[in-house]
């Protein structure tokens, strides 16, 4: 159980929150899925598109925009925000380097993975890089083991990782790159290397590789 | 090995187009008024006779669950909940559905949500699956564009929206009544059962939880018949699964294979082996980190399915295979997990709340030999204490992989214990 206020001392203090018009159609949107008198249902997305739109975390005014939109107790939004991971209630680097190193990534190198994020970024995990480029945080299970050891970089995935590729990774976002996400290595998303062992006889099935 | 014309997800690599056009290619959404045709009783009685076990770690009979909704809508709507909130250590085959094949799950939902006489569906993805949640809007926008979903789904009369709903980082939503929790806007912290979800689930209203997978399958099953599905694997461990295979293995995948296969079979077959040969394998978790490891002896001939894996004292969970060869610090490997319940624990429940950090620090000192021998039995101990006391499985999911390494690996534990003692008296 991670121990998070939802009111940090040493943030920066931002005054006022209010949604633009584009993400003010997104939170209409967002609350037309539930039945009416159901709109706090739409509080996880509501609080994503303002940590977007505040720039990568949850400022308290925007916690409080989200509450009052939804017709909801300030302390409903504060739980909810400081209850799910993907929130954060402070500052962070323009990149968040969400490393995993639960049980599958660390049997296949995650240790090395997040030694390279220490070492190319200058800082240990949770501060923010001298340049304001990155902030590494050690996470659970992404969802992604069988191309362990994976990093997610704000939304995408970059897996098959290790040392030297997590270093290209780094020095590329570095210099306003995005590489391409997915395997770092020469393979197509879960299939074996090499290519698959299955649906080699339907058509589409596993249309070998370009 | 099970033939290609048996597999059901046949874009599991995404090789070919994930949209409509190549969804339709595959046979997804073919004549599906006529599958809804058949009536919501014949429906749940065919995915019955096809022995479906859940596919979300638990393995309960997909069609008797279904059964348990009210037969006739009452004063509150029904509603159909599927579980994409994909986290459990090892498991990554739900994300290949949404990304590589969402239509398969779109017309599952459909097929399921008429037969429990629900009008809406909410997929749950957990919030990391960013492109894979993109991806599954703008395929139920294809299939509401083309009139398969939405008003008077497929011509068959009945009205059915499907909608995705972001998660935003907690394992323990993926327990069906935490899942619901958070999904009407609240932290995810489990419910005490009963009220069961067919009762009282969203929002009060009767509800069904289904895993992804579980839900995918469905209309290929109805389209070529229960027996076809059950004539694959063994008796109560019917049709095809999905496996994840990480870890220690020379090419780490995902594979679509028969219920039953030799976990050798699997690894050798489809994962390029063990790193340095079979005779290299130290353990494997077989079923996703809450389910206890089992020792090469056990790997050599066990068959991958519930039954078999449960008369070893494990599980299939996820069919998520976490391979460890000898070089693997199998302590470490335990530890690893018990500090992830830890982290995932809810607090709602002291003996898990207080349970999973003390496990995970004694752990911590059995990775180093900094412990008395009788302390595996004090750790031992408590696990059962957590086991069983909870409102949710995620104490007895931080028990197993402890007892599991007590249970296999206790002269190790031993050995690391009376190395350490020698190295201090050493030193003094």
């Amino acid at each position: 159980m991670a121990m998070i206020t939802a009111d940090p001392q040493d943030v920066p203090r931002v005054e006022s929150f209010s949604f633009t018009p584009e993400n003010m159609e997104k939170v209409r949107a967002l609350i037309a899925r539930y039945p009416a008198d159901r709109q706090a249902s739409a509080v996880i997305g509501c609080l994503d598109l303002a940590q977007r739109q505040a720039g990568g975390w949850l400022p308290r005014a925007a916690m409080d925009h989200v509450a009052s939109l939804l017709d909801m107790a300030p302390i409903r939004v504060y739980e909810v925000a400081t209850f799910y991971t993907m929130f954060h209630l402070k500052p962070r680097g323009r990149y968040l380097l969400q490393v995993c190193t639960t049980t599958p990534c660390w049997l296949r190198g995650s240790d090395a993975v997040m030694k390279t994020c220490r070492e190319v970024t200058g800082v240990a995990p949770g501060e923010i890089s001298a340049d304001g480029l990155f902030t590494t945080v050690e996470v659970e299970c992404l969802g992604a083991c069988v191309n362990a050891p994976v990093i997610q970089v704000n939304d995408d995935f970059y897996e098959d990782l290790d040392e030297d590729s997590t270093r290209r990774l780094l020095e590329a976002l570095r210099r306003g790159e995005m590489p391409k996400a997915g395997p770092q290595i020469d393979r197509q998303s879960s299939a074996p290397v090499g290519g698959p062992t299955t649906l080699t006889t339907i058509p589409g099935g596993a249309a070998p590789r370009e | 090995m099970l033939a290609d014309e048996d597999r059901i997800f046949r874009n599991l690599y995404g090789f070919d187009d994930w949209g409509l056009d190549g969804a339709r290619r595959r046979g997804i959404w073919d004549n599906t008024a006529a599958l809804l045709a058949m009536g919501p009783a014949a429906i749940i009685d065919e995915i019955k006779k096809s022995g479906l076990r859940g596919r979300g770690g638990a393995g309960f009979p997909t069609g008797l669950k279904w059964s348990f909704m009210p037969k006739e809508v009452g004063e509150r709507p029904h509603y159909l909940v599927v579980n994409a909130d994909e986290s459990e250590p090892g498991t990554c085959k739900d994300r290949d559905i949404m990304r590589h094949d969402p239509h398969l799950l779109i017309e599952g939902c459909l097929v399921a949500g008429f037969a429990m006489k629900a009008h809406v569906a909410y997929i749950y993805v957990r919030g990391e699956f960013y492109d894979e949640a993109v991806k599954l809007e703008a395929a139920i926008r294809q299939a509401y564009d083309a009139g398969l979903i939405g008003r008077n789904a497929c011509g068959s009369g009945w009205d059915f929206d499907v909608y995705v709903h972001r998660g935003a980082g907690a394992y323990i939503c993926g327990e069906e009544t935490a899942l619901l929790e958070s999904l009407e806007g609240k932290k995810g912290m489990p419910r005490l059962k009963p009220p069961f979800p067919a009762g009282a689930g969203l929002y009060g209203c009767p509800s069904t939880v289904n895993n992804v997978e579980s839900i995918a399958v469905a209309p290929t099953i109805l389209r070529r018949g229960a027996t076809w599905f059950a004539g694959i694997g063994r008796p109560n461990n019917t049709g095809t699964k999905l496996f994840c295979i990480s870890g220690h293995v020379n090419k780490p995948c995902n594979v679509e294979e028969a219920m039953g296969i030799p976990l050798r079979e699997l690894i050798d077959k489809h994962a390029g082996g063990v790193r340095g040969g079979w005779d290299n394998l130290l353990a494997v978790i077989p079923g996703g980190a809450s389910v206890p490891l089992i020792p090469k002896s056990i790997c050599d001939d066990v068959l991958m399915d519930f039954d078999s894996l449960r008369n070893v004292q494990s599980g299939l969970g996820t069919a998520a295979v976490i391979v460890m060869d000898k070089s693997t610090d199998i302590i470490k490997a335990i530890a690893r997990l018990a500090y992830f319940y830890k982290h995932e624990s809810c607090g709602q429940c002291t003996p898990c709340r207080e349970g999973t950090g003390w496990m995970w620090r004694v752990m911590e000192r059995m990775v180093v030999g900094n412990a008395r021998i009788e302390e595996i039995d004090v750790l031992h101990d408590v696990t059962k204490q957590v086991e069983g006391h909870t409102i949710c499985a995620l104490g007895d999911a931080a028990a197993w992989p402890i007892q599991g390494l007590i249970r296999h690996f206790r002269p190790e534990m031993e050995r690391r214990i009376n190395e350490s003692k020698t190295r201090r008296m050493a030193a003094e």
